[in-house]
């Protein structure tokens, strides 16, 4: 059972909790923004952007179907370059064959990269739990991980945090001097602390962004050259990737490069573009494939180009929800618009609060690099978890209701002519407050409109009079 | 059954109609002054870009850096011929050993002229960790190299197999304390970028 589930809490619960502090939320937003619109600008410069991104979603569409015969393809090509692959079922599959890696090679102190499937399979946990020490090297991610938070972001894990949060996380557990708040020297400092783990880690973990089929080569993006350190110091290599991380072609790489770092921070490309084939001399390189629901995201035509996704967070940084209610009020790894449509496949019940969690405004679909249709597979999701039962009586009973007087002319007039007098002659406290705000949100934070004075329907029969 | 078998008859339980793999000849983003757009590229990302007209003048720049001023300066160099380091990359075996490198000194293949970045791999860089564990790195362009594109630089470039190969965009950098850009996270600090020619 998942984190949701098992706290019982959703999404407008988790919501509420984080905007109570105004102040910090309207700065989220803003902090938010302000990465989307480095994108625009990054993206102005690129004229062929939307030749690029329907080239990606072709290739992503093209390498999803035949996706059995790249992973055998990827497979051969990875062992001929010296890495061995693993395949894993699920998480559990997942977390046993790197704690075996691990255990084989004696390993005691590993160095972890961003990896958002390491993070879905709760590795870090699982590895502690087995007496090896995890130290996660992605500045953000090191941050997150002293406070025993998960990521609220996948490119941005900390931007949750202020940096007077950071300072007194970094107080506590590196020994900086209290108070310190500056990025330039908490940086600094972080450099030192990880420079050591570095040099003491026995292997390394990376995620993958992209594996190519034709060469049976890992590429991984950073831009603080975490992933790089911490495969090339230690003989062991463990790069841990979802099976749709597939791309036919190195020639691919042209398109996908192009589109990722704009998409993310609005930057031209990463400063490290890392493509790993087989092992360096005298290492090992272990690439381990997961599924974990992905053959069964592939099976549906409504949610198979979620596949698509490159985890740039573009959807995320744009999302006036995400915006406004943060990473961690969605209680899934992978946070936004597209965590609440991969969230849902994998438990619709934890997750059912996701798909709501969107105004439908469509914004996601627009940025998203590899042209997901992300507010419509919101919509769909409504739809299917309303079928699976999974939407609160309230809801499912104003829509019987709703339907039940839209379907009879008559009534939906009577309706309209008798709420507009309740509307009016009614106390504010009875509409507003009390068993009204709960059973329609919508009035715990907004006025009703002025009601008009006549229906529209009266003024159409006036007009046909005149 | 095992976990490969499983996951790949799953897969092939659902037969997805086969959209075609687009070709990419479509003519991408070109550039009146690559060496320019390079240039300004470059520095968008942090890196520091010098040009000059040859090698020799290449030879007398790197020398007068100030990364490489003072005394007991330990340097990996892979470009001997433009500067002579003092740590040999060829006698690394472990390398560990390469932590207090000052500054790394290495030439591109090529360098791309949209973001600024520059490839290097394990056919000439034998020591890839050299790259990152260092201070400072300063690196070399040929102008005659300059690609336009992404899309060119992959056409010009075959990742070793095995090996290693990578795309460099100015210095190590971070933005994860309030989107505050600082430089020089785990690799380098700072990136000088020599475009020769």
């Amino acid at each position: 059972m998942s984190e949701a589930a098992a706290t019982g809490h959703d999404h407008p619960q988790r919501a509420t909790a984080f905007i109570k502090d105004h102040t910090r939320a309207q700065w989220h937003d803003q902090a938010l923004w302000f990465v989307r619109t480095k994108r625009d600008r990054a993206i102005d410069l690129v004229p062929e952007w939307q030749t690029l991104r329907e080239t990606a979603a072709a290739i992503k569409a093209h390498t999803v179907a035949r996706l059995p015969e790249y992973l055998e393809q990827f497979e051969a090509n990875a062992t001929a370059a010296g890495a061995t692959v693993h395949w894993a079922r699920n998480a559990e599959e997942h977390n046993r064959i790197v704690l075996q890696l691990l255990q084989k090679n004696g390993v005691k102190r590993i160095v972890k990269s961003k990896s958002m499937l390491t993070e879905e399979c709760h590795l870090n946990p699982f590895l502690e739990k087995h007496g090896i020490e995890v130290t996660d090297t992605d500045l953000g991610e090191r941050i997150v991980q002293f406070r025993k938070e998960p990521p609220s972001h996948i490119v941005l894990p900390a931007i949750h945090l202020k940096k007077e949060d950071v300072g007194d996380t970094f107080a506590e557990h590196i020994g900086t001097p209290k108070g310190l708040a500056d990025p330039q020297q908490l940086t600094e400092a972080a450099r030192l602390h990880l420079r050591e783990k570095f040099m003491q880690a026995e292997a390394g973990i990376s995620g993958v962004n992209f594996a190519i089929a034709e060469s049976g080569g890992v590429v991984v993006c950073t831009n603080e050259g975490n992933a790089d350190l911490g495969c090339s110091l230690p003989k062991l290599h463990i790069a841990c990737m979802g099976i749709e991380k597939l791309i036919p072609r190195v020639a691919d790489l042209g398109v996908f490069t192009r589109l990722l770092a704009r998409s993310a921070t609005g930057q031209p490309v990463t400063t490290y573009t890392s493509h790993f084939h087989g092992p360096q001399a005298g290492g090992e390189l272990h690439i381990v494939m997961v599924d974990n629901g992905r053959s069964q995201i592939r099976t549906s035509d409504d949610y198979r180009r979620s596949l698509n996704c490159i985890r740039c967070g573009a959807c995320m940084n744009t999302c006036p929800v995400y915006r406004r209610s943060g990473g961690h009020s969605y209680g899934s790894t992978v946070p936004g618009p597209i965590g609440s449509i991969l969230s849902p496949s994998s438990d619709p019940s934890a997750h059912r609060s996701l798909p709501f969690a969107c105004t439908l405004c469509g914004s996601c679909t627009d940025v998203c690099p590899v042209k997901i249709d992300l507010h419509h597979q919101l919509l769909t999701w409504r739809k299917d978890l309303a079928s699976k039962g999974f939407v609160a009586w309230t809801k499912r009973a104003s829509m019987v209701v709703a339907s039940f007087v839209m379907a009879r002319p008559w009534l939906f007039r009577f309706a309209g002519t008798w709420g507009k007098r309740l509307g009016r002659w009614l106390p504010r406290a009875l509409l507003m407050k009390g068993p009204a705000a709960w059973m329609n949100p919508w009035v715990r934070s907004r006025e009703l409109p002025p009601l008009p004075a006549e229906s529209f329907r009266a003024m159409m029969e006036k007009r046909g009079k005149q | 059954m095992s976990a490969r078998d499983e996951i790949l008859a799953n897969l092939r339980k659902r037969n997805l109609e086969v959209p075609p793999l687009p070709t990419l000849d479509t003519a991408w983003l070109r550039f009146e002054k690559p060496a320019e757009q390079f240039a300004t590229m470059c520095k968008a990302v942090g890196g520091n870009v010098i040009p000059v007209t040859d090698r020799k003048s290449a030879i007398a720049t790197i020398a007068a850096l100030p990364v490489l001023q003072g005394g007991n300066k330990q340097v990996c160099s892979f470009a001997p011929e433009l500067f002579a380091g003092n740590v040999d990359p060829a006698l690394i075996t472990d390398p560990h050993t390469l932590e207090p490198l000052d500054v790394t000194v290495a030439e591109a293949k090529l360098g791309v002229a949209e973001n600024g970045s520059l490839w290097f791999d394990s056919s000439f860089i034998s020591q890839r960790t050299a790259l990152f564990i260092a201070q400072h790195v300063v690196l070399v362009v040929s102008a005659e190299t300059l690609v336009h594109n992404m899309h060119e630089a992959y056409a010009r470039i075959t990742p070793p197999r095995p090996g290693y190969g990578v795309f460099v965009a100015g210095p190590s950098k971070t933005a994860d304390i309030e989107q505050s850009l600082v430089i020089g996270a785990h690799g380098a600090r700072s990136a000088n970028v020599l475009v020769v020619g």
